[in-house]
Order: C-alpha cells, then sequence, then structure tokens
C-alpha cells in the first residue's frame, strides 16, 4: 500500500507543453507594419512557452506608448497604466503575490525619461522583476519626439536641429543603480531575444533588458541596426568593474547578457504575530 | 442596510460637559521636555478616570527649538481645544511669543513661570491675566530631579489629578530606565504638588468612572482602522503630517502578514498600491496635500481601471507646501474633483480623532465592495491630537471584493454590465479569467475601445455604482432635529458640537449635520437631513468655503444660510461657532 502510494506521487505530473500561441490573445497590435515590436511580442510568447508557466500565473505591466501596448496581446494578466508608472505597478504586485511572475514593459520614453525615477530605484530596490525596454530611440505614438536615448543631432519639429543633449546611457545607469541582471537585445533577433527574455525572467531580482526594436515609421534610419547589432564579444560577467567598463565603452550595438550580479532579490520582512491585531490593540489601552 | 455602513455607534461626545474643561499649555524650549509632561500628563488624566487631549505646536526646528504641549481635560469625552487656555506653564520663555494666538491667554488666565526665566513676553500678555513665578530649577536641582517633572507635578496639581495617577503614568513611560531615574521622576513630582499648595491647588478629584479607555492619536487610529478592515499592503513616501500613519503600519503590517514598502516619490507610492490591489491585496497609501496632487493621475488610474484602493490625505494649510505642520480643510476641491475626466469615486472624513479609526476602515470597506479609489480627509489636528477615547466597539467593516467565479468556459467579461454597477473581479491566479487592467476606455471585457457606446456605459456603469449603492447612516452623523441646522463635515465637527451643546443651553434649537461621505454626495439624504431647518449654518476650515460651495450644487439651502469659514493653523474654538450662532438667539 505504502509503496503503491508512493510510486503515485513520485510519478511526475504531466507538464501541459505549451506553444508560444497560448500566451498570445487575438487582439490586432496596433503597431505599424515593420516595426520591431511584432518581433519582441513574438520573443516574449517563445520565452513564456519555454518556461512553460500557466498564463494566469504571469503578470505583464507597461505604462503609456507603443510598445506599452503588449499586455493586451499577451494572454496573461495585463495592466496598462499610466504613462512612465510601469515599475511601481509591477514591484506592488510582485510584492504583494511574490509567487507571481511579473514582467514590465515599455519604451524609452517611459522609461527613460517620465519614468526616471521609478527605473533608478526598481534597480536599486532590485525586486525580482524583468523589465523589457523596447528602445527606439523616438517617441513614436506622439509621431516622433526626441526620447532620452535619440542622438543629439536627431532632428524633429519639437527639436529642430537635434536637442544638443548627449543619449542617456540605460544599460551604465541600470547597472550604477544596483540592478542585478542586465542585457541587450535586438527585435531583428527573435530567437536570440527570447533566450535572454527567458533567463531574465528566471534570473532572480531585478532584471533588466533593453531591446533595441526599430520605429521604422519616425525612425527609418533605424532599418540599418540590422547591419550594426553584433554578439557581444565577451561572455557575461558578474564582475560590476568589468561590467561597468564595458557598458561605458560599447557602441550599443553589443548583443547579450552583459551583467548578472548575486544580490538577493528584496522582499519585505513579514514576521507574522499570533494573535497580532489584538495585541496592536492593546497597546492602546492605558 | 448593510451592517457595515451603520453608524458606529453614539457619536457625539457628551459636549454639555465641556464647561467644566480645564485647558493647560506648557511652554518651554528645546529639551526641556515639555511634549513628555504633556502626555505624562494626559496619561495620568486618563487613570484618573478623565477624558482629554494633547496637541503640540513645535517652531520650525528640525531638533530642538520652542514648543508648547497644549492638554485639554474634562469629565466627559472632549471633541477640541477650549476656546482660551486657563493656565499657563513657562519652563522658560525663549521665542514662547510665538503661540500668542495659539494660547489665546484670557483675563482669567493663571501665568506660572520659571522664576529664572525673566520676564513674560509682552506679546503673550493678556489684560488680567495673573502671573506668578515658580522655583522650577532650583527645586529640581535640590532632589537632583528634572525641571520638567517638577512642572509635571505642578500642573497635575493644579489639574486636581491624584497624585497616584501621575506616579501610573510616570512609571509607564520612564519604567524601563531604572529605578534611580524613576524614583527622582517621583520625588520631583511631589515637589510639584507641593510648589501647587502653595498657589492653591484644588483639592484632587479621582472620577469612579470605570469605563476602559485608550489614548490614541487620529493618525495611529487611522492605520488601525485600516488593518482592521484588512488592508494588508502600504506604499508610502514621507510626508508631514501623514508620517505617523506609514510608520504605525510600518510595524504593524508585518505582523499581520503583511507589508509596507517605502516608494521613491508619491508618484510611485500610489502606483504601487494600484499594483498590489490589481493583485488582490487590500491596499493604501497616506499623504497629505501636495501628495495628494501628485496622487491624482493615477487615483483616475484606479478609477477608469475598477481598481479598489485607500489613500488617506492627512491634510495640512496649502497651498504649494504651505504651513506643513498645521490644519486646514483644503483638500476638499481636489479630493473630489481633482481628477480629469468624470471620475466618480468616494470621499470621506472622520469626525473626531476616535472616527479616524471608523470612518478609515469604512473606506476600505466601501472601496473594495464598489471597486474605486476611496480618499479619506483626515487632517492635522485630528492626525496628530493624542486623545482619551472610550475603547472603540470591536469588529467593524471588512474589506472584501465580489471576485469573478470559476471559469464556466465562458470568455471573461472583467467590466461586465450589472446592475448595480459592480462586475466580478479576478485576480492574477484565476484561470481563464485574464483580463488586462486599462487606463485606456474599454468595452467589457477590458479591450480598449474608442467608440461611444463603451465609453458612455462605462462612464454610466461607474457612476451608478457608487451613486445607487445604499451607504445606510453612515454618511452622516446627524444630533437633534431643531429648526437651526449646522452642515460641517470632518474636524470641525469636534468645535461645532461643543459649540451647539452651549447654544442649547441658551435655549437655541439646534440640530447637527456632519458629513462623512462626501462623495458621491446624496441630494435625497441631504434634503431629508435639512428638512424643516428654517436657517443653516456651514461650517469649515478653509479660506473660500469650499464645502459650502459643494452643498449648494447638491441641496436646496434656505435662505437664511451663513457660511462660517476660515483658514488654518489656528483650530476652530467652539466660542467662534457660537458666536455665528447668536444671529439667531
Amino acid at each position: 500500500m505504502t509503496a503503491t502510494l508512493t510510486a503515485i506521487e513520485a510519478a511526475p505530473l504531466p507538464v501541459p507543453v505549451r506553444a508560444p500561441a497560448d500566451y498570445k490573445t487575438d487582439v490586432k497590435p496596433i503597431w505599424c507594419p515593420g516595426c520591431g515590436d511584432y518581433s519582441v511580442l513574438m520573443s516574449m510568447a517563445m520565452a513564456l512557452a519555454e518556461l512553460g508557466r500557466p498564463p494566469e500565473e504571469i503578470v505583464v505591466v507597461s505604462g503609456i506608448g507603443c510598445s506599452s501596448r503588449i499586455p493586451a496581446y499577451v494572454n496573461t494578466y495585463g495592466f496598462h497604466g499610466v504613462h512612465g508608472r510601469a515599475l511601481p505597478v509591477a514591484t506592488g504586485i510582485k510584492l504583494s503575490r511574490p509567487e507571481l511572475t511579473v514582467i514590465a514593459a515599455g519604451g524609452d520614453g517611459d522609461g527613460y525619461s517620465i519614468g526616471g525615477n521609478h527605473f533608478l530605484h526598481s534597480c536599486r530596490r532590485n525586486v525580482d522583476i524583468a523589465y523589457l525596454v523596447m528602445d527606439n530611440r523616438v517617441y513614436g505614438m506622439t509621431k516622433g519626439q526626441p526620447s532620452p536615448t535619440t542622438e543629439p543631432e536627431w532632428d524633429s519639429d519639437l527639436a529642430p536641429g537635434g536637442t544638443g543633449l548627449r543619449p542617456f546611457n540605460p544599460l551604465a545607469i541600470a547597472l550604477a543603480a544596483g540592478a542585478n541582471f542586465i542585457a541587450r537585445a535586438f527585435s531583428g533577433d527573435p530567437a536570440g531575444t527570447a533566450r535572454i527574455v527567458a533567463e531574465a525572467i528566471r534570473a532572480p531580482g531585478f532584471s533588466f533588458v533593453e531591446i533595441l526594436s526599430p520605429c521604422v515609421t519616425f525612425r527609418p534610419d533605424e532599418r540599418e541596426w540590422r547591419k550594426l547589432v553584433r554578439p557581444a564579444p565577451v561572455t557575461e560577467t558578474s564582475d560590476p568593474g568589468r561590467a561597468a567598463r564595458r557598458l561605458m565603452t560599447d557602441d550599443g550595438f553589443n548583443l547579450g547578457i552583459l551583467y548578472r550580479g548575486d544580490r538577493r532579490a528584496y522582499q519585505p520582512r513579514s514576521a507574522p504575530v499570533a494573535d497580532a491585531e489584538r495585541a496592536l490593540e492593546r497597546a492602546f489601552e492605558l | 442596510m448593510d451592517s457595515a455602513n451603520r453608524n458606529p455607534g453614539p457619536p457625539a461626545p457628551d459636549a454639555a460637559a465641556a464647561d467644566s474643561t480645564l485647558s493647560l499649555a506648557i511652554v518651554g524650549s528645546g529639551g526641556s521636555g515639555v511634549m513628555t509632561t504633556g502626555a505624562m500628563l494626559l496619561d495620568a488624566a486618563a487613570r484618573a478616570g478623565r477624558y482629554g487631549l494633547l496637541t503640540r505646536s513645535v517652531g520650525p526646528q528640525i531638533r530642538g527649538g520652542e514648543a508648547v504641549a497644549m492638554v485639554r481635560l474634562g469629565a466627559a469625552p472632549l471633541a477640541c481645544n477650549g476656546d482660551t487656555c486657563d493656565i499657563l506653564l513657562a519652563l522658560d520663555w525663549q521665542n514662547a511669543e510665538r503661540f500668542a494666538a495659539e494660547l489665546a491667554l484670557g483675563p482669567h488666565s493663571l501665568v506660572i513661570a520659571e522664576e529664572s526665566a525673566g520676564d513674560m513676553p509682552p506679546a503673550l500678555q493678556a489684560p488680567g491675566a495673573r502671573i506668578v513665578k515658580v522655583p522650577l530649577q532650583k527645586t529640581a536641582k535640590a532632589i537632583k530631579g528634572r525641571p520638567n517633572m517638577v512642572a509635571l507635578g505642578l500642573a497635575a496639581a493644579m489639574a486636581g489629578l491624584p497624585q497616584a495617577a501621575v506616579t501610573g503614568a510616570v512609571a509607564r513611560v520612564l519604567g524601563g530606565k531604572g529605578a534611580a531615574t524613576l524614583a527622582a521622576s517621583e520625588a520631583a513630582v511631589a515637589a510639584g504638588y507641593g510648589e501647587a499648595s502653595r498657589l492653591g491647588a484644588p483639592a484632587a478629584t479621582a472620577h469612579s468612572d470605570e469605563r476602559p479607555r485608550w489614548i490614541i492619536t487620529g493618525n495611529e487610529a487611522a492605520g488601525l482602522g485600516a488593518v482592521r478592515a484588512g488592508v494588508r499592503f502600504a506604499a508610502a513616501y514621507p510626508i508631514t503630517p501623514a508620517t505617523e500613519i506609514m510608520e504605525w503600519l510600518a510595524d504593524a503590517l508585518p505582523k499581520v502578514g503583511g507589508a509596507l514598502v517605502q516608494a521613491e516619490d508619491e508618484l510611485a507610492s500610489i502606483n504601487m498600491t494600484i499594483g498590489a490591489a490589481y493583485g488582490g491585496t487590500p491596499s493604501m497609501t497616506a499623504t497629505s496635500g501636495p501628495g495628494l496632487a501628485l496622487m491624482v493621475e493615477s487615483i483616475g488610474l484606479a478609477i477608469t481601471s475598477e481598481i479598489p484602493l485607500l489613500v488617506v490625505d492627512v491634510m495640512r494649510s496649502g497651498p504649494s507646501t504651505g504651513i506643513p505642520t498645521k490644519s486646514e480643510q483644503s483638500d476638499l476641491n481636489i479630493a473630489i474633483h481633482g481628477v480629469h475626466g468624470d471620475a466618480p469615486h468616494l470621499v470621506l472624513a472622520p469626525l473626531s480623532v476616535a472616527d479616524c479609526l471608523f470612518t478609515t476602515q469604512w473606506a476600505a470597506h466601501l472601496a473594495e465592495r464598489l471597486q474605486a479609489p476611496a480618499i479619506v480627509l483626515s487632517d492635522q489636528y485630528l492626525g496628530q491630537t493624542r486623545m482619551v477615547i472610550d475603547r472603540p466597539a470591536e469588529g467593524g467593516p471588512a474589506a472584501r471584493r465580489v471576485l469573478a467565479s470559476a471559469t464556466d468556459g465562458s470568455r471573461y467579461a472583467r467590466y461586465a454590465l450589472t446592475p448595480s454597477g459592480v462586475s466580478p473581479m479576478s485576480v492574477p491566479g484565476m484561470a481563464s479569467r485574464q483580463y488586462t487592467a486599462d487606463g485606456l476606455e474599454h468595452s467589457q471585457h477590458g479591450t480598449p475601445s474608442s467608440k461611444a457606446e463603451d465609453h458612455l456605459a462605462q462612464l454610466e456603469k461607474r457612476r451608478n455604482k457608487l451613486a445607487g449603492y445604499d451607504y445606510g447612516d453612515a454618511w452622516a452623523e446627524i444630533d437633534g432635529d431643531g429648526d437651526l441646522a449646522v452642515v460641517t463635515w470632518g474636524s470641525t465637527a469636534g468645535p461645532v458640537r461643543e459649540a451647539v451643546a452651549r447654544a442649547r443651553r441658551r435655549g437655541l434649537s439646534v440640530r447637527v449635520i456632519a458629513l462623512r461621505l462626501l462623495s458621491p454626495l446624496s441630494p435625497s439624504r441631504l434634503a431629508a437631513a435639512l428638512d424643516g431647518a428654517r436657517g443653516v449654518l456651514v461650517v469649515e476650515q478653509n479660506h473660500s468655503g469650499q464645502f459650502h460651495r459643494l452643498l449648494r450644487a447638491h441641496a436646496a439651502l434656505p435662505a437664511d444660510t451663513v457660511a462660517l469659514h476660515r483658514p488654518g493653523p489656528i483650530p476652530f474654538r467652539p466660542g467662534e461657532i457660537v458666536s455665528a450662532l447668536e444671529r439667531w438667539m
């Protein structure tokens, strides 16, 4: 009898094999034909299928922008909030429901400009979230304004002749602020992107993936990225000093996992006490 | 009526007994121990069966600097400071003139001052007030005690408190500091009683009233109300005068299996709260005016995506940085009208320090029940006043939301149009119930929609679920049925009650309508409450009469309506309200 029970318990549960299609909805994206975000969506579905968690145990959170439309297109739980605030929403979900897989996604304007403070503090706080930034170096939804990663000379109606401002280096900032996993991917390489996204979700703590995702409408020049990207010439490092040198000196087109730290993910202390509510109230008695 | 929406018991403190109160202020410079003295005096009074409250006022310095502890004691529960100060006890006069308006000395006042402190600043002097000098420092030095403990004994004796009650209060605060400290403090208290006997202190009386009492601030009570309701997540950014709510929750939440996280700013704290609430955990944040202004965009998100959450705004004088340490009821407009678009949500206000518990608990209940954000408008006065109250009733409304049922194969409609307007909500983990919560207008299924019919249907759903709900009798505390009505809200209800008790003794027939639920307002309930009133006095603490304008939009007020409104920082005193009622006497 005992042996039979043991045998039953030991038998592996049938793991449903999930396909990328199981993680997509039938909502039609609003993106322009040729937008890099289609490939990122596919890579995300591939990564989720590889990890195999049931879609209802995953939450995809975003702010505002073209790429921030992504929650509606994945068949997980989704949250499409206000501009720049994806990370705090994701943080609230993860801290209160640590068993869920939480992914935040969005663009460079959402994440680095209006949401810049949350980016810094999410890296620092190191909650177990994967943050995917589809960087196209432009505000696409508002039809072509410069973002924090736009080149200084890029001409637009809002900044005629260019901003003259040095672009921001999100990977170096993430490292300095304490992100535990830093990688760069390219939408034109969906399989490579899927591998990196899966690894970012698996990695504990705050995982930051910069995904170069061209905007073919307002930045047709970004079609050239295909020729510029290359696998990083070095393997991943856990040494922040080495990572800093790499991230400060690379040209923005090295792909792969560039840093993997070993900081423990943040989870607030919880120490349930028996009959706690009564004890809290007793403290007010004379 | 849902029992959760029942008024939490007899509301008004027995303000009739308020005439026999004693207002006592202790002033001194930084490090003189004025606040400890005030807190121990209040504790001792509670032990002697009295009721009372302690408010504090400090200079702008972070540490040190002048401070005044204002204690008011009485035989019945109190709701506000008195009109004037009966006894002022000065450990020194350093910068004490800063408090002249708050202290409100009168011809009947007795000023007891440390003899070495020099003359009373002219700005503080009141014609007719009696001034006596006492050797607090010399007395303390002789017995190796502290002058503030001598002052404690002196103040307690002048208030007619038995010395044993003071000993108990001192032991509670200093018990951990060793027998020598305790003995020195007790000797100093005894010396204070000795000084008082020379000043003609009244005979000590202990009241035999043995009702169990609490000592609590409004900020603590708000935290407790949230925990009682079932709030288990809070995100917070420090701001005066709301910080104590978060500090209390930072200790309490982990003990009940929850958590508080300190956010990088208020934009983050409101969005973390939204995230946790979306995940199924009743959640809150607390802030003050400037923080609320930063949160408003995201409160709109919670309204549209129908996420329940609790925001406690401990109001201070505004706009902008204003007077951060002083009270005002001037966030009513932003709380009700601040969100862009047509954005119905809940706005409530506690009516006393004790009521911070019930109102916050009820707000958490309503937020979850109606899947909408609830803003609670406490203020600096309620939040930071320490009050002796009767032990609150146990239990109270719980935060429980209507959850989606397990899958039956149908496609889940998160924003289904139901008769009540409340649609069963799924939370992550529920299979086949995935949806995207969205700030974009959406269809019943939650997919983004810019169709006119979806926009109208969802606007009406969000309005009707709040407007059609039965809030029971907790929406207001109504006292009496006189042909004059004083209509007020929040913190100001305290001085209004005391003023009305006095006016009634002078023969005026007055009812009090103190609103706890400010949005949505029910015109029919308001009309019923005002039925038969020939005159109305509207009382609130802000410059522009925000509540008066709100009432005008929802209720027919009689021609004989007077609006009494003035800004902070000085709290309303009952006498001001009695004066306003005199036109009907």
